[in-house]
């Protein structure tokens, strides 16, 4: 909530060489020392060896998190979220940059007890039943939360005497969600967390998630469904490519990413027309049908067909986050190389669990 | 905070794995009671002056003991292969508490593996001081402490699948050379060979029944160099698996 005055929407400047954090325009507020009050990611590069060379997953990131805020990390898959929470909670050293977390290391934060986390892949250690595991991770911790309560806020009471192997994968995430919640912790981490959860379950997940974050704790997570950022988040912070493209309150970031594009078949219609009607930011065409993008897709809908009775086959479909980023960036991702062809706009949007994977070593 | 609970629920999920404990303790039962069993009343096996009970008996429990300090190996995989492990790594756990629980299991394994043999042997006429049993146990226990850093190797260098292979290759033939099946002769090459594995000396644990002889002192000197040796390795194998500097 503390940062809803801030600057509002910064955008990333493309950046020519992207190894040069400096090419950046970001906010850069005190040092890299880093201070008790907030989180810290500085000029954070991450690179893998790759079969086919090396892949940049992180290019140059800055961000400032205020203690007690909720950020969400948005992007699509391959955009360097989990690299970036690998480095923030110290599992990935980065290639240059640097991490405090409330003034301290990563490595610090987390021996201290002050980090929890849900990470993106992870299943559970068997033999042990769930309020075992449970109660064993506790036991890590200086003042871990009581795990009774643990159990039932994330709504594992019920199956609190079966065994970890016998969980489905609902039960397996609400499971993690605890593990990473009983250490009562000052920063928790959710990397795509409702990944494997069926409706109900992210729902009582959010919830849950909400009650923790009334607490005044930090939360950071990562998703690639706008709305989760928007319903659950008070700041998104969007990434493409391993770099930031915008960071600023959700509703500002919504406004910006959440564009409706109008399908329809329409032969002969010239694009510079199509992208001069109202309501409409941009117009291509694929074979017979016209793909425009809309900032107002109610206007362009109506413009559109007083224009052009002869549309048909008409879609108005929600713009995948993938394809906002290109819009905001401005490049073409299948140029790039480092992005799936077939990661199109819509395909990813309901892919959740199934979607690909972002590149990790 | 120093690891008790987590070791506690290491130990328990061991035993709870009730197939991995019963092919661990059981399979060199078998053995024993199947090679032994035959030589019974030969009280000078093979020149050794060692009775074949005794001689068998820590033989085995040189293999069974080898084998379960290998297992803590397969357990760290498993976890690797879940990333339970990148979940440990963002707990107050330290590295040393985490291989302190991982070593103790092993070891309560390892323990239980040569308390069964030592039945087993005092079935088929084993008859030591009670000072001796303990020397033996202690000399056992000493030995293990390389298998100890090679489990811990192989669990952060390899996968679930791949570790089954190693692991029975590995104890195979540590078991082979040091003299678990036959007597490595007192003279040659193979004896040469065997004198410098960790495996062989187990197996020697078992001259304390001739009136209490511990190792000489290349045993010790043996079993130094190969837990500092693969100590290191496995400190290396550990940080190269986490990214940690």
């Amino acid at each position: 909530m503390s940062t809803r005055g801030r600057a509002g929407i910064e955008l990333g400047r493309q950046a020519p060489d992207a190894t040069k954090p400096d090419d950046f325009v970001h906010t850069r507020v005190g040092a890299a020392n880093g201070s008790p009050g907030r989180i810290e990611l500085d000029g954070l590069v991450k690179s893998f060896h790759g079969p086919d060379g090396p892949i940049r997953a992180v290019r140059g990131i800055d961000v400032l998190i205020a203690a007690g805020e909720t950020v969400a990390l948005l992007g699509p898959n391959g955009a360097g979220k989990s690299t970036t929470i690998d480095m923030l909670l110290g599992l990935l050293a980065p290639d240059s940059g640097s991490v405090s977390v409330f003034g301290r290391s990563p490595t610090d934060a987390v021996a201290q007890g002050a980090v929890g986390a849900m990470l993106q892949t992870g299943a559970l250690i068997k033999d042990l039943s769930v309020r075992e595991l449970v109660t064993m991770v506790a036991s890590l911790y200086p003042a871990p939360l009581d795990v009774d309560e643990v159990l039932e806020l994330t709504g594992v009471a019920q199956i609190a005497a079966q065994r970890t192997n016998k969980l489905s994968g609902g039960q397996t995430q609400r499971v993690r969600f605890a593990v990473a919640l009983v250490s009562d912790p000052e920063l928790l981490v959710l990397d795509e967390p409702t990944a494997a959860m069926d409706v109900e379950g992210r729902h009582s997940f959010w919830t849950t998630m909400r009650e923790f974050a009334a607490r005044g704790r930090t939360i950071v997570f990562a998703t690639h469904y706008l709305e989760e950022a928007d319903a659950y988040a008070d700041r998104a912070v969007l990434m493409a490519h391993g770099r930031i493209v915008a960071d600023g309150p959700t509703n500002e970031i919504k406004a910006m990413v959440g564009t409706r594009t109008i399908r329809a078949t329409l032969p002969g219609a010239d694009t510079d027309a199509l992208a001069a009607l109202p309501g409409v930011s941009g117009a291509e065409r694929r074979g017979e049908a016209a793909i425009l993008s809309c900032t107002d897709s109610d206007a362009a809908i109506r413009a559109l067909l007083a224009s052009y009775p002869g549309a048909r086959d008409i879609e108005i479909a929600a713009a995948g986050l993938e394809q906002a980023f290109l819009e905001l960036t401005g490049e073409n991702a299948a140029d790039r190389g480092d992005v799936e062809p077939g990661l199109g706009a819509g395909a990813e949007a309901e892919s959740g669990a199934a979607g690909i994977r972002e590149t990790r070593r | 905070m120093s690891g008790l609970t987590y070791t506690r629920y290491e130990l328990l999920r061991t035993l709870r794995n009730r197939r991995f404990f019963i092919l661990a303790l059981g399979f060199p039962l078998v053995l024993f009671f199947v090679i032994a069993g035959p030589l019974r009343n030969v009280h000078n096996f093979q020149h050794t002056g060692i009775p074949a009970p005794v001689y068998y008996m820590i033989g085995l429990a040189s293999f069974g003991t080898m084998s379960a300090m290998l297992s803590c190996g397969a357990r760290i995989a498993a976890e690797r292969a879940v990333g339970w492990n990148r979940q440990l790594r963002i707990t107050p756990l330290s590295p040393r508490a985490y291989f302190r629980a991982k070593v103790l299991t092993a070891y309560m394994m390892a323990l239980l593996s040569l308390a069964a043999l030592y039945i087993a042997g005092a079935s088929l006429g084993v008859s030591l001081q009670a000072g001796d049993w303990l020397k033996m146990t202690g000399l056992i226990v000493i030995g293990l402490v390389p298998f100890a850093a090679l489990g811990i190797t192989l669990g952060h260098m390899l996968t679930p699948d791949s570790i089954g292979p190693a692991m029975g290759g590995g104890v195979s033939l540590f078991a082979l050379l040091g003299g678990t099946w036959f007597p490595i002769g007192a003279h040659g090459f193979l004896h040469d060979i065997a004198q410098l594995l960790p495996s062989y000396w187990l197996v020697q644990a078992s001259h304390v029944a001739l009136g209490g002889h511990s190792w000489p002192a290349k045993g010790w000197i043996v079993i130094a160099a190969w837990t500092v040796v693969l100590s290191a390795i496995a400190a290396r194998a550990y940080r190269r698996d986490t990214g940690r500097v």
